[in-house]
């Protein structure tokens, strides 16, 4: 299909189909104020899907649910509720193997459960796009935002993004779709956010007209074959990937993974035009460093602005994609800076060892603060960080030893 | 659609190899053929790692030939023996994790749908009994009871016969088997009461040495499953390797089972055998006139 020749035209519902670019760039933007659940509903609106799969789980089901009535109003193609997180993945992967576009959500325990169709999407090169709305997934039970999923989705061969806003979260579900679609990518997205922060606060978000919508999925773009009964035998798996002792099917088996790997590499380019970079930078040339990703990055902001009326000069570097990881972005970024300081939602702190893996002198990473468990993050605790790795007396929490 | 698939690229036509080529000139794509005519023509499954004398592969190949448009059917299926045959057919596969093969077809069926509008584009799963009762049985029930139409086969060898012989919810009571070592302590699984219950349209429990059986239950099912719901077939294909059946007695084990706890069932919905009569022209299903009926 030429994607071009669609252009212009319209969808089933009567949408415009949109250049990406001049839809994404230089349509106008209505301000709106909503939740981070409705603003889900309003970028699938817009993003031609053609089939979602749900089901309930906290902070998610709101989202979930709402695209539901999509659905209903005609603008998705099929919707269904699946029997559980694993089933949903299973039935979102079906459907991306008949050719569909495919959206889907889910958080925290639910991502452990479907966590095995990941990697399985990934390897299949299957461009769903999954958003997972953090959440605490330990025991005892939390459901408040804690990014620890984040960990395990790391190395699934997903691409991995992180949005701070509301804005950040509509805009990136948009621009997810014309990413993961690349031929030369074509892998799964799992569009993160910090649950309940992000999807049950309400903000003023920028949209792009209604009417307007993305190109459709086009699977004969694939870059494996699609299974469309039209091209040579296909066997999406044969038993030689399978069979034990047989050198061959394991050098088959690793260079496959190899090649998940490299795609997800190969959609640096696409991402970095899209999002305008795999990371920001405020400040950059301070001394001290705050980076993180999701909502630790508006804390950090709040905690700049706390340390500069102190006369204390920090920078902020927010990490926009976990997968691809910025690794040249950070090394650049980091190279004058004595103290690198990560706040993150989780307790393992899987922010800070991915940086500190990344740069040279990684004793400068501190590799904190960490609260976990759907504790809020106050800024206060990251200037109190802040202050103690440069050896300064913190007053600010009283009755915590400043 | 069109059976360009099968046929050879532009160039490379001197350099396909013999099976290929005897696939494509003798092959069943866009003909008619029956189980009857095996031998005469090639096999869209030829080679496979199956054990010798597997009731198993003998029922797959029987059902393979049964599709009523291979060309258009793509099957879907799970760890286990069974995917090991089905995997090596010249027709579209789909393995994706453990147990989930009803979730796949599921989104499958309808991605198809959306994608190719009202073309009958052929769902199959083809799963064992540990696959389709056990680790699968969740996506199964609910598959049927949200209607997917796609066909279910349960290739059911009482056995967890890839994994080495362990016991399934499908094994029969008292059967001593690894991890049953004091031998199963539940009945059977009544497959085919979930799937009634569960709302399939059509639900059929064969035995594989009986082709022209085995071949019918197949195209009415696929037929079936395209436009009026979920179908279900219950296979008995025995593991020789697990029960110990002498290869040279496989069948006759079969023939005896049938007799004994696996009898041929067949039940059609009143909404199948409608649509059978007047889509396919199913002769058994077309409603008698009423006069007929009161005519002793």
């Amino acid at each position: 299909m030429d994607t071009t020749a669609i252009i212009g035209t319209k969808n089933k519902k009567g949408q415009v189909i949109t250049d990406p670019r001049v839809m994404m760039n230089d349509a106008p933007r209505t301000p709106s104020f909503f939740t981070g659940s409705e603003v889900i509903k309003e970028a699938v609106k817009r993003a031609n899907v053609d089939i979602m799969v749900a089901y309930p789980i906290t902070p998610q089901s709101e989202a979930a649910a709402l695209c539901g009535e999509l659905f209903a109003e005609g603008y998705i193609g099929d919707y269904f509720r699946g029997e559980s997180e694993f089933a949903v993945m299973s039935q979102c992967a079906g459907s991306a193997f008949g050719g569909a576009r495919v959206f889907t959500t889910t958080a925290g325990p639910g991502t452990m459960r479907a966590m095995e169709n990941f990697p399985m999407w990934a390897g299949s090169r299957l461009p769903i796009q999954c958003i997972v709305t953090c959440r605490g997934i330990n025991s005892p039970l939390s459901i408040q935002p804690d990014t620890i999923e984040i960990a395990y989705l790391m190395n699934t061969g997903m691409l991995v993004w992180h949005a701070e806003t509301a804005q950040d979260f509509y805009d990136w579900i948009l621009k997810g779709y014309m990413v993961s679609e690349e031929p030369d990518v074509h892998l799964p997205l799992a569009l993160c956010c910090d649950g309940f922060f992000v999807t049950h606060t309400k903000d003023v978000v920028g949209l792009t007209p209604a009417e307007m919508c993305l190109p459709p999925y086009d699977p004969y773009r694939s870059p494996v074959p699609c299974m469309d009964m039209e091209c040579p035998p296909v066997r999406m798996m044969r038993d030689p990937f399978v069979m034990k002792s047989n050198y061959i099917s394991y050098a088959t088996h690793a260079s496959w993974q190899q090649e998940v790997w490299a795609a997800a590499e190969r959609s640096r380019k696409h991402t970095i035009a899209w999002l305008d970079g795999l990371i920001d930078v405020e400040d950059g040339d301070a001394d001290i460093l705050i980076i993180s990703s999701g909502t630790a990055v508006s804390q950090g902001r709040e905690a700049m602005r706390l340390l500069a009326d102190e006369g204390v000069r920090v920078g902020l570097v927010k990490i926009k994609t976990l997968r691809p990881w910025p690794e040249e972005e950070l090394r650049e970024a980091t190279k004058h800076a004595s103290h690198i300081i990560v706040p993150e939602f989780n307790v393992i702190g899987w922010m800070a060892k991915e940086i500190k893996a990344t740069i040279p002198n990684s004793e400068r990473v501190v590799g904190g603060p960490r609260v976990c468990g759907g504790m809020t993050l106050p800024p206060e605790v990251i200037v109190e960080e802040v202050k103690k790795a440069i050896g300064m007396r913190s007053g600010v929490l009283a009755g915590r030893g400043g | 659609m069109s059976l360009d698939y099968v046929k050879f690229a532009p160039g490379f036509d001197t350099f396909m190899p013999k099976e290929y080529r005897d696939m494509v000139e003798q092959g069943p794509f866009g003909k008619k053929t029956t189980v009857s005519q095996m031998g005469s023509f090639k096999e869209i499954l030829e080679e496979h790692p199956m054990c010798a004398g597997c009731a198993m592969t003998l029922f797959i190949r029987l059902a393979i030939v049964a599709f009523p448009n291979p060309e258009d059917t793509i099957t879907v299926g799970t760890a286990g023996c069974g995917r090991l045959a089905i995997s090596q057919a010249a027709i579209p596969f789909v393995y994706g994790n453990y147990g989930d093969q009803n979730g796949v077809a599921s989104g499958l069926s309808r991605g198809l749908r959306i994608r190719f509008g009202d073309q009958p584009k052929d769902v199959v799963v083809m799963a064992g009994d540990g696959g389709t009762a056990d680790i699968g049985f969740q996506q199964v029930l609910h598959s049927w009871f949200r209607r997917e139409r796609f066909t279910t086969i349960m290739l059911d060898n009482e056995v967890y016969g890839n994994t080495g012989g362990q016991e399934s919810g499908m094994t029969t009571r008292g059967a001593v088997l690894k991890m049953a070592p004091l031998g199963k302590k539940f009945e059977k699984m009544d497959m085919v009461s979930m799937a009634k219950i569960a709302g399939c349209a059509y639900i059929a429990t064969v035995v594989p040495n009986n082709p022209r059986r085995v071949e019918s239950c197949i195209k009415k099912a696929v037929l079936i499953a395209r436009e009026v719901g979920p179908t279900y077939i219950q296979a008995y294909t025995s593991c020789n390797i697990e029960y110990a059946i002498p290869t040279d007695k496989v069948m006759e084990d079969a023939k005896t089972v049938e007799d004994d706890r696996y009898k041929f069932t067949e039940y059609v919905s009143e909404d199948a055998k409608a649509y059978l009569a007047d889509r396919y022209g199913y002769k058994e299903f077309i409603q008698k006139p009423a006069a007929a009926l009161t005519k002793v």
